[in-house]
């Protein structure tokens, strides 16, 4: 039976009450503190305004500023080179570990656990023990690189050409846990007759790998690295603890500079600009990203 | 991306017993990379229990001379840390709370009831995932402010009570059971919310148990938000707390240390009480 027109109508008045009503609790949280703001910071990134008084429309005076922003410039090339040194690093360092582990190594289980331990823990408390290990003159990193005979030893966080890698350095040991869970699923969903087949054809281990462990896991390096990428520009709790942005400007990132000019110097407006460019950016390698996608992916 | 899959539990099984080269360069990196890992805890723990002038000797003594039960008892009594606990647990505890009934309402909608908004009010949702926290920060904080809830932990509840994650996850997961049960639980004439309450929800306990290992591991260890929201001391999370230590007591590492294991081991215990919950949760929503 074809329900009538009017039948049809009542059914989607009716669900469409019954949808909004379940929707309703969290429809207006998210327009109230999720769209809304992620409009209102639009429209103020073409303000001069500091969250009193008069909101002047400065059109793209912001943005142009931008360009001219020493400070932003470093804040810009500091989280492009964070994302270079840590992302592939992490990605690399987890597929390694999650290939190991799904060989039929014996206490996967404990490796797992210790691997995937730091992930849990609140970077505050990380970042406040790195920052003992990683003391130049009595740190237990410098310690055993004295003892090793290495006479000078880099200042970790207090040389500013090795400031951002020291603090790359914690973020990946970080995060690692995370991509290889990721990894491991990846290479679970990976069918043994593959293998077989492969065992088969004579296929050594290295070809094996090449052949169907890496084209099979492509989609979810691909996926990790997209996530990667949004991760690694984000990292803010890190910075603000181990080095607070220095030495000199070394370790200034993006959302270290936005949380200053918005929270210290209360410029939203130009906070708001900044928020906007950092989006940008994310954005633009996203897509970049999904456009080169085609050449490496397997579906 | 419209399923989850159930994956599971990732424990290979062991295959064949042969020791060679290559088993030995693997267990090789991955006891390396093991320790790595968990020194840097067992040398926080160490140091926090010694004495000051003990923490930096080299060669590294794992266990101190004598145990400086005392660093702890100072942790606690030097500021308010016991406060900072219950300031983290509360939030932590309601923001999870809430954020389950709030998600599950609206993942519910999203997955089960067809009206004609339906898809496109999902893809907003999803779309806003993608748009970093610094986008919307300072318009939130004006909200906040505004409402008269900044220096108040119900912004920071507020702000995480409402996550398009928690909407997202939930929907994946109601996607996976079958229409038909609800369909039959209408024609008994149990109503949508019935349906919801008694039939939908406690088929959903995994998706429950990873939104709430999630939402309370990312409340407790949340610091930007405290940081932005929180001034006056006595409203203070523990990661605005441990805060005192790097700042003001500069030369006590020890206390540091401390303070840093006390921060920390309840999340530690929750994540060995939860390990495949959570491992499977990061597996499921990672993976589309």
């Amino acid at each position: 039976m074809i329900p009538s027109k009017k039948v049809k109508s009542k059914t989607i008045r009716r669900n469409r009450l019954i949808g909004y009503s379940f929707l309703l609790p969290n429809i207006i949280g998210f327009l109230l503190f999720i769209l809304l703001p992620v409009l209102a910071s639009f429209v103020m990134s073409f303000t001069s305004w500091n969250g009193f008084g008069k909101i002047d429309f400065i059109g793209l005076s912001n943005y142009k500023q931008l360009l001219d922003d020493t400070n932003f410039k470093i804040s810009f090339v500091n989280s492009i080179l964070f994302m270079l040194i840590s992302v592939p690093v992490t990605l690399f360092i987890s597929v390694l570990i999650a290939v190991a582990l799904n060989q039929g190594i014996r206490f996967v289980k404990v490796f797992r656990t210790a691997v995937f331990l730091p992930y849990v823990t609140a970077t505050i408390a990380v970042a406040a023990v790195w920052q003992l290990i990683f003391n130049p003159s009595l740190g237990p990193i410098n310690g055993t690189l004295l003892r090793l005979g290495i006479e000078n030893p880099p200042g970790w966080l207090s040389d500013p050409s090795w400031a951002l890698v020291s603090v790359s350095i914690v973020y990946i040991w970080h995060s690692i846990g995370y991509y290889m869970i990721l990894f491991l699923a990846g290479l679970q969903s990976i069918p043994d007759y593959l293998y077989e087949a492969a065992d088969l054809d004579g296929a050594g281990k290295v070809s094996k790998f090449f052949h169907i462990t890496l084209p099979m896991l492509s989609p979810v390096l691909f996926f990790t690295t997209i996530i990667g990428v949004i991760n690694s520009f984000k990292v803010f709790d890190l910075i603000y603890v181990l080095t607070g942005g220095g030495p000199g400007r070394s370790t200034h990132v993006l959302v270290y500079d936005i949380y200053n000019t918005a929270f210290k110097q209360f410029e939203y407006g130009y906070a708001s600009a900044m928020a906007y460019v950092l989006f940008l950016v994310i954005l633009v390698i996203s897509i970049l990203q999904f456009m080169g996608q085609r050449k490496w992916v397997n579906d | 991306m419209n399923t989850v899959t159930e994956v599971p539990v990732y424990i290979p099984q062991v295959k064949k017993r042969k020791i060679s080269g290559g088993k030995i360069g693997k267990y090789l990196v991955i006891i390396l990379v093991s320790l790595t890992m968990v020194l840097p805890f067992v040398w926080m723990l160490s140091a926090s229990l010694k004495a000051e002038t003990e923490i930096f000797g080299f060669p590294i003594k794992w266990i101190p001379e004598t145990f400086q039960w005392d660093n702890y008892t100072k942790v606690w009594t030097t500021v308010p840390f016991g406060l900072y606990y219950l300031n983290t647990l509360k939030i932590a505890v309601i923001t999870t709370i809430l954020v389950v009934i709030n998600s599950s309402l609206a993942g519910y909608a999203f997955a089960k009831i067809k009206f004609p908004e339906r898809n496109r009010l999902f893809f907003i949702y999803i779309a806003t995932m993608m748009i970093p926290y610094q986008v919307m920060m300072i318009p939130q904080f004006m909200l906040m402010s505004k409402l008269g809830l900044v220096n108040s932990h119900w912004a920071l509840i507020i702000l995480g009570t409402f996550s398009p994650f928690g909407v997202f996850l939930f929907r994946q997961f109601f996607l996976s059971i079958p229409d038909e049960l609800l369909e039959a639980a209408r024609i008994d004439g149990l109503s949508e919310f019935g349906i919801y309450w008694r039939i939908v929800l406690p088929l959903s306990k995994p998706a429950i148990a990873t939104l709430v290992i999630f939402s309370f591991m990312h409340a407790w260890n949340d610091f930007l938000g405290p940081l932005i929201y929180l001034t006056s001391d006595r409203l203070y999370t523990l990661q605005l707390g441990i805060q005192h230590f790097i700042t003001e007591y500069n030369t006590e590492y020890s206390l540091l240390m401390a303070a840093a294991v006390s921060a920390i081991v309840p999340t530690i215990i929750v994540y060995f009480l939860a390990q495949d919950h959570f491992i499977k949760g990061v597996a499921n929503t990672g993976i589309k």
